[in-house]
């Protein structure tokens, strides 16, 4: 690949800045089962599943593995006290340049929920490692994780087993790479004219 | 050659598309269906909406939405800047509701970093957003009614809404993107004579308001066009993830201002507008309702604006005033370190969403603990808003898809950013 960065002249302030900036430490704490009914449910039904649960300005995260999302995502849509029947958003975060050890995974896929019922909101994750990129749809818990997931199998190369319709969704289809990783280069697009490629 | 039956059918559809319209056919022994491509380019797709039909006569079997023709990589762009200067992003990218934009941007960075917000913010905020709020329905009244051949309102409506800009013009400086929201507060204090512009708009509007009503909402022609069209369920839209004006069309009274009250809105009465048969006459009257509702904030807000300042006295967050900087070497500090690196949130993450004039507007922020954000998704309630569209125009007849999506109010920026 092209070292866009140099190509582009940008500076090391621009891009590395996180790199030498300080700083500053985590904030959150575990949550406690007691005032969250979705970790009760997910722990009661699931366990062995959750790998953490944060508190963190009063926004429940539960963070899951991935094999079981389906199901926990059903559950956490149909139990009553939870009832999280509307998908807000489906998100991923690459967190390559994170630190983080090495068993920790590459990928999280972020699930935000809401609840029509109790106007609560939760984010639950699940881990997708690099060597294997895949996670089952939600599709048939939320349908509207259709159109999400392509975004999130368009940005970060993450496949969706069983997913109905699975293009790339923003970029075009002979697109190559994915955007939104975090070893692809700000400015990674060469500007197109017309007859700039030898051969067309 | 003589002329058929079948080709008058596909020039009379050429011609109500316009210009740059591809047509296709399939024809085979069960079936002869006409693939129609509409946009990006088209007029009433609002943007750069791509819509491919298909059509067995004038009825569309299928409708396929192709989306990312205004993908400019907003939030790769966010990720590489300091959490002030991205707030700019955020007025680029619902270009209809950018005051909004910052103050969801700016609620999910205070979250992070943990600042109250004086009261007299709090309200401009609010009556920013309102104002706003009108701006963008009003928008959407106009170039509905325009879709549907309706042309003369949109020059009214376009009349009220150059007011609102130029409240945001005389505040800022600029007619639209203003990123006047910011983390912390707001960038300034309004100007003196602010406040009697905005009183003078909130009299006359509800007589405006009765204008557009009388010229368009019981018109017979116009509610005949928009009735039992487009009609999506409330289980439907719930499950499609739609949001805002369009959800609330099916019945389902979900409004963040009451659900989840962001910057003061409890402390107001407003109702919530929701339709019945969900159909596209009654998210045109929701709409409606929500620029009465939106005046009523509006009339209640300005009544007693709090004093005091308008920005966090928390110097970690705010530049500290120009007068201290001559004086105070810690100011000095603070305000280089401000515009260099930036403030540096914990690692966390946050997730705050207003309701925009389209639905759940959202910025989900990961923190990684330095001054530029590590992640930031944007969710745009435009996105999900289209992802129904298929549902509610399967059936219909191929001008009626033309008033469906008007009726979704989508904005592409929102949906491809």
């Amino acid at each position: 690949m092209v070292d866009f960065n140099v190509r582009l002249g940008l500076t090391p302030t621009d891009l590395e800045l996180r790199e030498i900036q300080t700083k500053r430490p985590a904030e959150f704490e575990a949550l406690s089962a007691d005032d969250s009914p979705e970790l009760r449910l997910v722990e009661a039904q699931f366990a062995g599943k959750i790998v953490s649960s944060r508190l963190f300005r009063g926004e429940k995260t539960i963070t899951v593995k991935k094999d079981k999302i389906v199901a926990i995502a059903k559950a956490l849509r149909d139990d009553q006290e939870t009832a999280y029947n509307y998908l807000s958003d489906l998100t991923c975060v690459d967190l390559l340049k994170v630190n983080k050890t090495e068993e920790e995974p590459r990928f999280e896929v972020i699930y935000n929920l809401y609840s029509l019922a109790t106007f609560e909101r939760l984010r639950l994750k699940a881990q997708v490692t690099e060597d294997d990129p895949t996670i089952d749809t939600v599709e048939s818990v939320w349908p509207n994780a259709n159109w999400n997931e392509r975004e999130v199998f368009d940005m970060f190369g993450i496949t969706f087993n069983n997913h109905s319709d699975l293009r790339r969704i923003l970029m075009p289809d002979d697109w190559v790479g994915n955007p939104l990783r975090k070893d692809y280069p700000l400015g990674g697009e060469e500007v197109e004219f017309t007859y700039n490629v030898r051969g067309r | 050659m003589a002329t058929t039956e079948r080709d008058l059918k596909e020039r009379a559809i050429e011609a109500k598309l316009g210009a740059g319209v591809d047509v296709q056919r399939i024809q085979d022994e069960d079936r002869d269906l006409m693939i129609v491509n509409m946009g990006p380019q088209h007029p009433s797709t609002h943007g750069v909406l791509r819509l491919v039909v298909e059509l067995d006569g004038e009825n569309v079997q299928k409708a396929t939405p192709h989306i990312g023709y205004l993908h400019t990589g907003l939030e790769k762009t966010m990720e590489s800047m300091t959490y002030y200067k991205a707030l700019t992003i955020t007025d680029r990218e619902d270009y209809l509701s950018n005051l909004m934009n910052n103050l969801a941007y700016s609620l999910a960075v205070e979250k992070l970093l943990d600042v109250e917000v004086p009261p007299r913010a709090r309200r401009l905020r609010l009556i920013l957003n309102e104002l706003e709020r009108i701006a963008s329905h009003l928008l959407w009244l106009g170039t509905h009614a325009l879709d549907i051949g309706a042309m003369t309102l949109f020059f009214y409506t376009w009349r009220e809404r150059d007011a609102i800009l130029d409240m945001k013009e005389m505040l800022s400086g600029v007619r639209m993107m203003t990123s006047w929201i910011c983390p912390g507060g707001l960038r300034g204090d309004v100007p003196e004579g602010w406040f009697h512009k905005v009183g003078k708009f909130v009299d006359i509007f509800p007589k405006k308001l009765d204008e557009y009503n009388r010229l368009i909402s019981k018109n017979p022609i116009f509610v005949e066009r928009l009735s039992n069209i487009g009609i999506i369920k409330a289980e439907d839209a719930i499950a499609w993830g739609m949001s805002g004006p369009s959800l609330r069309g099916s019945g389902v009274a979900w409004d963040l201002r009451k659900s989840n009250p962001y910057t003061g809105y409890d402390e107001f009465e407003f109702d919530i507008a929701v339709g019945q048969n969900g159909d596209v006459y009654d998210r045109f009257l929701v709409r409606m309702e929500e620029l009465k509702q939106s005046h009523r904030i509006l009339v209640q807000a300005l009544r007693d604006v709090p004093g005091g300042p308008v920005m966090t006295s928390d110097r970690k967050v705010a530049p500290p005033p120009r007068a201290e900087l001559d004086t105070s070497m810690e100011s000095l500090i603070h305000h280089f370190k401000l515009f260099t690196e930036g403030y540096h949130p914990p690692i966390g993450e946050t997730y705050a969403a207003v309701e925009s004039g389209r639905g759940e507007k959202g910025y989900y922020i990961y923190s990684d603990g330095s001054g530029i954000p590590y992640r930031v998704k944007i969710k745009g309630p435009s996105f999900n808003n289209l992802q129904a569209l298929p549902k509610m125009v399967e059936g219909l007849m191929i001008a009626d898809v033309v008033a469906v999506i008007g009726s979704i109010d989508i904005v592409l920026g929102d949906i491809d950013r």
